[in-house]
């Protein structure tokens, strides 16, 4: 017994020093000489043992380059482990000592012939790792066989090497035609060589955007859908990724493939079932939602998805992310899964955030009740975050739902009753919104809100609280004494306070003029003279002017009524979503942005882009998710109480005089609310002085290219002067007008001559005509008429010719016009018939206008209703033209464009390719919506237009070409 | 090569795995990798540490080799590399370094690229035997009043299985429809699942998870205990009360054991007096966790803890109310009710040794004060 123990005990310190850890522990000097020795010993054992103690020291980052020779001469060993030891040597040394790798060359190409496939592969694939160029022309023989190898496991390597190595020589790959051979690796028999061909092709092919190395056809698609049953699941995620990249012919292959992807959903491995995730979600868009099918793989999607919650934190998190994506493109999916939303207290606050972002999107009627129960739950965690996060929530969804709206309000109070100040303020910034959302619906409870006006700190919800008092003034007894406490450290605030305190005393100041005349004046005087800020200083004139000029006027303009906010924020803009739901499962996924965006030089991107629909129309959704359509990149809808001050001015404080026409007019409305301010206002300030207010207009920069005809008469003359001027030096230039033609030659006018052109000027269509008498007499009686014609132009009155026309005179003449006349369709559609009467004859003429002269000034669209109204026209309006030879940037397009009433509405750059997205509306009320995609250094442009009439479309894109080459 | 960008960090323990990306992945993908470099090691060495790696850094080195290659994964299947590369024991580096052997194969593994490649030919048992273990956590939210918010099961199916040959294994259900979703070991014919709702597969050797399965918070998931808790924290003075109880609510008849709670106490909680009336407790300073072992539940005599809680004073009251964390063990039992009705072996004639066994754990099982 004894004897065993000992026997056990010198067992253990044998066992210990057999572990590898010794290796480690060789420090002393003159190691390397020690290893040298041994290295170049007769014994094997001992050889070995020294290989292990290089590989060690390179391990820890000790260089061992000088033992180069020496390692490499181990070798031609028939010892497997030792050769596999070497092999890893090399492969991180090789590159620094490149002319002793090639002493290894002729091994390589021996091993490559060797019997035993595990060390063919092993030659051929630790040849690719060998990154210096005289080995890689060795090695492209040797890989050329063992791409044919009789050995599936020797082809798999090589499919790989394939990859490798064009990674180091993409040109030689090219020329030595392994392409090919690796495109014919994907008929392989063996699923494993199938899938790691399809891997090796499609990392190949993320450097080659455009080479079209995966042509996939139905055939290889089949081939593809054959293996990925037989492979492992590292191959199936290659051949799903893959698969995603497919665009189907028709509805009928969509739903066979989806049908054989399906099985992958029940697969252990979180990555596989993402990726198939990826290639039903792409691949439902061609199917008919009426498809029984359709609904059978809404159902089966949700399951694997729910499950994927389940795993570690950090998988968690990947699939909340694709989820996130999921639900905003189709929230039919986890509709009943509410509940595997519910946050846990020991979830990672990452996790936590985002599974309340998922809960919100989910909310409806149905389940709001528990929604709001859990998350007033959160509202009393610990994590001040979360917490935050939770109260915004419940504004989100009282403005989401709005049966729920009440409720929400009343846990609101309930929350500011605890008197957590951080659960006060997001609260009040909620109610805040709540309030836009619902007017005059739960005014009754400013009187709580008010009583926690001194614990306030956070500028937010400190500028929530005081356009709260200033909003309802006239409910609030001492709105006054509120507003003038604010007032007293009025510098120290931040300017979001600064801007709403300004605005809140001047409503205050409106709504009960009386008592507050001197809170206004001081705070004006506050604004305008001791501030630096000019935004601050500019609202601060502005309503000084106005007040005193036209108290009614302010009234009018700073108590109108404000537009109800939007119920949905924060979605991800359509294309951009269309985009990363083909990038499902990446990376781009979890940041929400594409691959573009952040992976460093990346060689080239293709933009990916769900396939069409077929069969029924995306109209026929349901309501939900028509109301995830109305998209934008950025927050919008809420009051904007930060950042965009300037956007916060004209939203919140102006509104469009009620007489400009339908709410799309805001915005335009809005500026020339502003011009008016600063017109009259810096009159009064200059002394009266005409010419001064017209410049000083201009000078702030604001004014639009062109002003409603009803608006401009007292300033146009002077505004198109500047306007005149401007164009040279990068002010928002006037409309595109083209140069005048002749459009009735003197022998058919029998010597009247009358050449012409059209222009918008001043918001004012008119005709713009020369008329020249190149006969012998006097020409007097002129008249005009117009045929019928596409948009019922017609004259808004007499042409004024009064003096009589002597021979060899010239005339210009103005003709206004306007588009109240009988409408005929034309062909061209923008052909004019026009009949000019004198004393000698009537003559008869036709003439083109440019489209763009119908465009009127307020065809700005609100970023919603573009979004949605681009997803409600139907993709067959679409059309697309190219603009040849352009050679401006998008802003400067931008600029001319909107100088013709094309206005730009969203600008988004996706590498270096520019995407403006842009509204016109015609005279008749047909709104025509357009993406217009500019890419530096290309001179062509794409337009595509979308319109419910699609027939404007050429005309709309001959003055998109006019305008932008003018 | 130039334009690495540092991608993943996995832990386990106290290792972190890192892994580097050139371009665009799924994080997913190198995830589950990671985890299965770890547990690779685990299954290698025993544990997954750092004097592990660095006692076998030779093999780490060689496993990481035929793991990964160029970014590709190769042999992920721990049967697989297990025959290209052996793992240590003490005889083998005994007996390798006396004669000279190696630790790696020299023959190409026969699972690599077979249609099974889970499991190696001509494996040999003189005891033929197959063992599943059916275990169930129950992930639930139980609101103050006890109504339960939420709840689900996953569950999995653990085997143990050591037969030799090529056995083809058919495991049925008695009531398989409970099951929501399900995910299976590779080997799992799903054709068949969707047919017949059988699990038919060829077994890989040893260990490995059959499958794993999700009951969803649609089907009613049974609670087992209720707890009675009442956490306050007074106003005036420094000191708070507790009192928590706990008794049985749906077990099956089972026996619940292996009881414990954990309660996080807000950071102003400075010390707790309180009176078990079974197990212990012990309050931990620094990370404020009330831990309570419990052990078996009596439901003659329910186990309850009560006393007081002794504050920081000066400091406003705590705003949040902690919750209460619960595990517990219920063995003989599949709470989801799921049960095994039967094993049938083909192409081979031995008769192997069956068995199956059922545990409901609590996993993320929250009730909230």
């Amino acid at each position: 017994m004894q004897e065993w123990a000992n026997q056990l005990c010198e067992n253990r310190q044998f066992g210990s020093k057999m572990t590898d850890s010794k290796y480690f522990t060789t420090t002393k000097k003159g190691e390397i000489f020690e290893l040298k020795a041994e290295l170049n010993s007769d014994k094997k054992e001992k050889k070995k043992e020294a290989v292990k103690k290089v590989i060690a020291s390179m391990t820890v980052g000790k260089d061992v380059s000088a033992l180069f020779p020496d390692v490499v001469n181990c070798m031609q060993t028939d010892n497997l482990e030792l050769k596999k030891l070497v092999y890893l040597y090399l492969m991180n040394y090789a590159k620094s000592q490149p002319d002793m790798a090639i002493m290894a060359v002729n091994t390589f190409v021996k091993d490559c012939e060797d019997p035993n496939p595990l060390i063919r592969a092993l030659a051929v694939r630790t040849m690719g790792c060998i990154r210096v160029d005289k080995i890689t022309e060795y090695l492209c023989e040797p890989l050329r066989k063992c791409l044919k190898d009789e050995d599936p496991y020797v082809r798999k390597t090589a499919a790989v090497c394939v990859a490798k190595l064009h990674d180091i020589n993409a040109q030689l790959v090219e020329d030595q035609g392994f392409l090919d051979t690796l495109k014919d690796l994907i008929s392989d028999s063996n699923p494993m060589v199938v899938a790691n061909a399809v891997a090796a092709l499609s990392e190949i092919a993320e450097s080659h955007p455009n080479s079209n190395l995966m042509d996939l056809n139905p055939q290889t698609i089949n081939k593809l859908l054959t293996a990925l049953n037989e492979c492992t699941e590292w191959g199936q995620i290659f051949i799903l990724d893959c698969l995603a990249n497919y665009t189907p012919r028709d509805d009928r292959e969509s739903q066979s493939i989806c049908e054989r992807v399906t099985p992958r959903l029940s697969h252990a491995n979180s990555a596989v079932v993402l990726s198939a995730v990826k290639v039903l979600m792409k691949f439902m868009e061609m199917l008919p939602k009426d498809l029984d099918y359709y609904g059978t793989l809404l159902k089966k999607l949700a399951p694997p998805l729910v499950t994927l919650l389940s795993a570690e934190p950090e998988l968690q998190y990947v699939a909340l992310r694709n989820i996130n994506l999921i639900v905003q493109r189709r929230p039919e999916i986890l509709k009943h899964e509410m509940k595997v939303f519910f946050v846990k207290y020991n979830d990672p606050i990452y996790v936590k955030l985002e599974k309340l972002d998922i809960m919100i999107r989910l909310a409806s009627q149905a389940n709001i009740a528990q929604v709001l129960a859990e998350l007033k739950e959160y509202a009393t965690e610990v994590d001040v975050d979360f917490v935050r996060k939770a109260v915004r929530a419940i504004g989100r969804c009282a403005i989401k739902v709005e049966q729920s709206a009440e409720r929400c309000v009343s846990t609101l109070l309930d929350l500011i009753q605890t008197k957590v100040n951080y659960v006060v303020q997001e609260a009040i910034v909620v109610i805040k919104d709540i309030f836009r959302k619902y007017p005059n619906k739960y005014e009754s409870v400013i009187a709580t809100l008010c009583e926690n006006l001194d614990s306030l700190d956070e500028p937010e919800a400190r500028a929530a609280m005081i356009w709260i008092v200033g909003e309802y003034a006239e409910r609030i007894d001492n709105a006054d004494e509120l507003l003038e406490s604010f007032l007293e450290g009025f510098h120290d605030e931040s300017t979001q306070v600064q801007l709403q305190l300004l605005t809140a005393i001047v409503k205050l100041f409106l709504k009960k003029p009386t008592e507050t005349q001197e809170l206004v004046q001081q705070v004006l005087s506050l604004a305008t003279q001791d501030s630096d800020n000019p935004d601050l200083r500019d609202r601060g004139y502005i309503y000084w002017r106005l007040l005193s000029t036209d108290p009614v006027a302010a009234k009018e303009v700073v108590l109108a009524e404000k537009p109800l906010i939007s119920e949905e924020t924060d979605l991800i803009e359509p294309t951009l979503l269309e985009e990363l739901i083909c990038h499902i499962g990446t990376l781009a996924s979890v940041y929400h942005k594409p691959p573009s965006a952040f992976v460093e030089g990346s060689r080239g991107v293709q933009h990916k882009r769900l396939p069409g629909s077929a069969g029924s129309g995306e109209s026929v959704e349901s309501p939900d998710t028509s109301s995830a359509a109305g998209i934008s990149d950025a927050p919008p809808a809420v009051i904007p109480s930060q950042g965009d001050l300037l956007g916060d001015l004209l939203n919140l404080d102006v509104t469009p005089p009620a007489t400009t026409g339908p709410p799309p007019a805001a915005n335009s409305g809005v500026q020339m609310g502003a011009m008016d301010l600063l017109g009259g206002g810096l009159d009064s300030l200059l002394g009266g002085d005409l010419g001064g207010s017209s410049a000083m207009g201009a000078g702030f920069g604001a004014a639009p290219a062109a002003m409603p005809a009803s608006f401009s008469a007292p300033v146009s003359g002077g505004l198109d002067d500047l306007f005149d001027l401007g164009g040279g030096v990068g002010m928002p230039m006037g409309a595109f007008s083209p140069p005048k033609t002749v459009w009735l030659p003197a022998m058919k006018g029998k010597g009247l001559e009358i050449s012409g052109t059209f222009a918008r000027r001043a918001g004012v269509f008119q005709m713009e005509l020369t008329l020249m008498n190149k006969a012998m007499s006097v020409m007097t009686d002129f008249a005009i008429q117009f045929n019928r014609n596409s948009f019922g132009i017609a004259p808004a009155g007499p042409l004024q010719v009064l003096t009589p026309l002597s021979p060899n005179q010239t005339i210009e003449v103005t003709l206004p016009l306007n588009t109240v006349g009988p409408v005929m369709k034309m062909d061209p559609l923008n052909n004019l018939q026009v009949a000019v009467k004198n004393n000698i004859d009537v003559f008869y003429f036709s003439c083109q206008y440019p489209i763009s002269m119908l465009f009127v000034e307020d065809g700005k669209m609100e970023r919603q209703v573009f979004l949605a109204t681009w997803k409600d026209i139907p993709n067959d309006n679409e059309s697309q033209f190219q603009i040849k030879d352009c050679h401006l940037s998008s802003d400067a397009a931008s600029n001319k464009l909107q100088g013709s009433n094309i206005f730009t509405i969203a600008k988004r750059t996706v590498d270096g390719q520019d995407m403006l997205y842009q509204s016109m509306k015609l005279t008749n009320g047909i709104w025509v919506l357009a993406e217009l995609r500019l890419q530096a250094g290309n001179p062509n442009y794409t337009v595509s237009l979308k319109c419910r009439a699609p027939e404007v479309s050429q005309c709309v894109f001959q003055s998109y070409e006019a305008v932008l080459k003018n | 090569m130039g334009e690495h960008r540092r991608r993943s960090a996995q832990t386990t323990g106290k290792l972190f795995f890192l892994s580097v990306v050139q371009t665009e992945v799924p994080p997913l993908f190198v995830v589950e990798f990671l985890h299965r470099v770890a547990d690779t090691f685990q299954d290698y060495f025993g544990e997954c540490s750092e004097t592990v790696i660095k006692d076998n850094v030779v093999i780490v080195y060689e496993l990481l080799e035929e793991m990964l290659d160029n970014g590709f994964p190769l042999a992920t299947e721990s049967n697989v590399l297990m025959e290209m590369i052996r793992p240590p024991t003490i005889l083998r580096s005994v007996v390798n370094t006396l004669t000279g052997g190696s630790n790696v194969g020299e023959k190409l593994p026969t699972g690599q690229l077979s249609i099974i490649p889970w499991r190696r030919a001509g494996v040999k048992y003189t005891n033929n035997e197959a063992y599943f273990d059916v275990i169930e956590e129950i992930d639930a939210i139980v609101d103050k009043s006890g109504t339960t918010v939420f709840a689900e099961i996953q569950g999995v199916v653990e085997a143990c299985v050591k037969l030799s040959g090529m056995p083809d294994l058919t495991l049925s259900f008695m009531n398989p429809r409970l099951l929501d979703d399900v995910s299976f070991h590779p080997c799992v014919r799903f054709k068949r699942w969707e047919a017949d709702r059988v699990l038919s597969f060829i077994p890989p050797d040893g260990n490995f998870r059959l499958m794993s399965y999700h009951v969803s918070s649609q089907n009613l998931v049974a609670i087992p205990v209720y707890v009675k808790q009442n956490i306050s924290f007074l106003e005036t003075g420094s000191c708070g009360r507790l009192e928590i109880t706990i008794g049985p609510k749906q077990t099956m008849g089972k026996t619940v054991e292996a009881l414990m709670v954990t309660i996080h106490m807000p950071k102003s909680v400075l010390s707790v007096n309180l009176t078990a009336t079974q197990g212990s407790y012990t309050y931990d300073l620094t990370t404020k966790a009330l831990i309570w072992t419990i052990g078996k539940l009596n439901p003659q005599k329910l186990p309850n803890l009560r006393g007081s809680l002794s504050m920081q004073s000066g400091v406003p009251k705590p705003e949040e109310n902690p919750s209460i964390n619960l595990d517990l063990k219920i063995q003989q039992l599949a709470i989801s009710g799921l049960k095994v009705s039967r094993l049938d072996m083909y192409g081979e004639k031995y008769k192997p040794f069956k068995g199956v066994k059922y545990l409901t754990k609590a996993g993320k099982f929250q009730v909230r004060t």
